[in-house]
């Protein structure tokens, strides 16, 4: 009787644990994010305004809006499963850092949660104001002189954020506000990989915030690792 | 049998509770001093007097804003605003937060001088808070952000060459000068450069000009100014890095930038000999023929 409750309890258990979205183990979608074409040419950015600055750039950084790597690689671009998983209303309870330092924002674009804190902190030697443009979540805008204290906040609804500073024209940045934990924005090679995938069928999606975005479905059976590759069409201008 | 009965009463007695809510689930009301707006009349007024700019769906795209329905000829200068987006620029509530009733109706009173929103004193006060009430229908924000409260503005201290002081050190370490200038003439650095949230160009306030504020004429509508940011525009809060004391220093020291304007505040830094050789330097006197010119 009593190995009867055990065992029912035990598969309580492990129905329990395979209903959570994230599963240890589980399978997982890698890839590479690629360009074709000729991307716009990147330009210097002029820092003589802030001259606290410029003198933190030996050579003049460039804007950012197509970052490429080695082997046509596309950078900066957030792949996260748009359909497929459940939503996850309770975030980590790690917050995820934005910086200004040097009069640009890093990361250039920050991938986090609905309602997951966002910590901004202003490195610099010259206040900033952050001022982030969403359309659906609330628009604040906020100086932040500099030792002042990180700035907290956080986001309820997931959308693609452009970030300005209103004082210094050329900082861009983007938050993307999701609405699982399965996402990863490409960097080093323009590859990425979403792991702890139960199984189920996923709709994949890269966006790039000058490219736009695209889709992919995949399946995944068991502990699988399955291939997305994408795409992008590069512009000239 | 008798449970049954009871039940079913329970049942009626629920409906007739829950059907005034359905009922009126899209009507808002406004509560302004003595005054309570309805949505309802609020709309006829609307669709009477304001539409024209703001737009059939309140979204700021009224035929006056593009007439040719393209930006390359709009006939406002200053895009009406957007009530569907919620966003508004002046309030008394912090940033990224929803205004008091209170703060829509001294808007659509008080008119925003230098736009072409005017003052809509020729309306009741019925008629303005009704008004209000509509306005809350056209987003639905109003139903889903929590009410704001309005921030905490102390009493103002008494004008002293102390704070004035105290507000130019304010000014310059908080590079109210990179966009304001150092004169505070919006001819900063970074002015040139500035765009609202909509991407189209727009200047930061020229206190030398010496017109009014679009948020108000008086110390405490310019405390709020910086103090709950205006939102939509470049102008950001600094409710998180100045003390509300230190804040009507920033206050007084701001009057004595508006040359043109006569204030206690300018008048007491006009008798110190600093403030004096400041003010004199910057002052337009006179005409080009005329004999206010120092030869």
């Amino acid at each position: 009787m009593r190995t009867k409750h055990i065992f029912l309890a035990g598969v309580a258990i492990f129905a329990a644990a395979a209903m959570t979205s994230a599963v240890p183990g589980g399978g997982a979608v890698t890839g590479k994010v690629t360009y074709e074409g000729t991307p716009a040419k990147q330009k210097p950015i002029d820092m003589s305004k802030e001259p606290s600055c410029a003198q933190q750039h030996a050579t003049p950084i460039s804007t950012e809006t197509v970052v490429t790597g080695p082997n046509n690689a596309l950078e900066n671009v957030v792949v996260y499963v748009s359909a497929g998983a459940p939503d996850e209303n309770t975030p980590p309870s790690q917050p995820v850092k934005f910086d200004q330092k040097g009069c640009q924002y890093i990361p250039h674009v920050l991938a986090f949660q609905v309602n997951q804190t966002l910590e901004i902190a202003n490195d610099d030697q010259t206040s900033h104001n952050i001022h982030p443009l969403p359309k659906t979540n609330r628009e604040w805008n906020k100086s932040q002189p500099p030792g002042t204290p990180a700035i907290s906040e956080k986001y309820d609804k997931p959308e693609f954020i452009p970030v300005k500073c209103n004082i210094h024209p050329w900082m861009h940045g983007n938050f993307a506000v999701l609405k699982n934990s399965h996402f990863a924005v490409t960097q080093g090679g323009g590859s990425f990989t979403l792991p702890n995938l139960p199984p189920g069928k996923y709709t994949v999606t890269a966006w790039h915030e000058s490219y736009g975005d695209q889709t992919q479905e995949v399946t995944i059976s068991g502990t699988e690792t399955k291939t997305v590759n994408f795409v992008f069409k590069a512009k000239p201008y | 049998m008798r449970r049954d009965k009871l039940t079913r009463l329970l049942m009626v007695i629920i409906a007739f509770l829950v059907m005034p809510g359905l009922a009126s689930a899209q009507e808002m009301q406004s509560h302004v001093g003595k005054v309570t707006g309805h949505s309802e009349s609020g709309k006829q007024l609307f669709y009477r007097y304001c539409w024209g700019c703001h737009g059939f769906r309140g979204d700021g795209n009224g035929e006056n804003w593009l007439p040719t329905g393209s930006f390359s000829n709009p006939y406002l200068n200053i895009q009406p605003r957007n009530f569907v987006a919620a966003s508004f620029k002046c309030r008394s509530t912090p940033t990224g937060t929803l205004p008091t009733d209170e703060d829509l109706y001294d808007a659509i009173k008080r008119g925003f001088v230098m736009s072409n929103m005017p003052s809509w004193i020729t309306l009741t006060a019925q008629n303005r808070a009704d008004l209000v009430a509509f306005i809350k229908t056209l987003s639905p924000r109003w139903k889903s952000d929590k009410p704001s409260e309005p921030i905490n503005v102390p009493a103002e201290p008494a004008v002293s060459l102390e704070s004035i002081k105290h507000g130019k050190e304010l000014f310059t370490k908080l590079e109210c000068w990179k966009c304001h200038g150092p004169e505070g003439r919006g001819d900063g650095p970074s002015a040139s450069t500035l765009t609202d949230s909509n991407d189209q160009p727009i200047r930061p306030y020229n206190f030398a000009a010496g017109s009014r504020f679009k948020c108000g004429a008086s110390n405490h509508d310019l405390y709020k100014i910086f103090m709950t940011g205006l939102d939509g525009t470049p102008m950001p809060s600094f409710a998180d890095v100045i003390k509300p004391e230190d804040a009507w220093d920033l206050v007084h020291y701001l009057r004595t930038l508006q040359v043109t304007h006569s204030s206690p505040e300018l008048a007491l830094w006009m008798k110190s000999k600093e403030g004096a050789e400041i003010v004199n330097a910057q002052k337009i006197g006179g005409t080009p023929t005329g004999s206010g010119i120092k030869q």
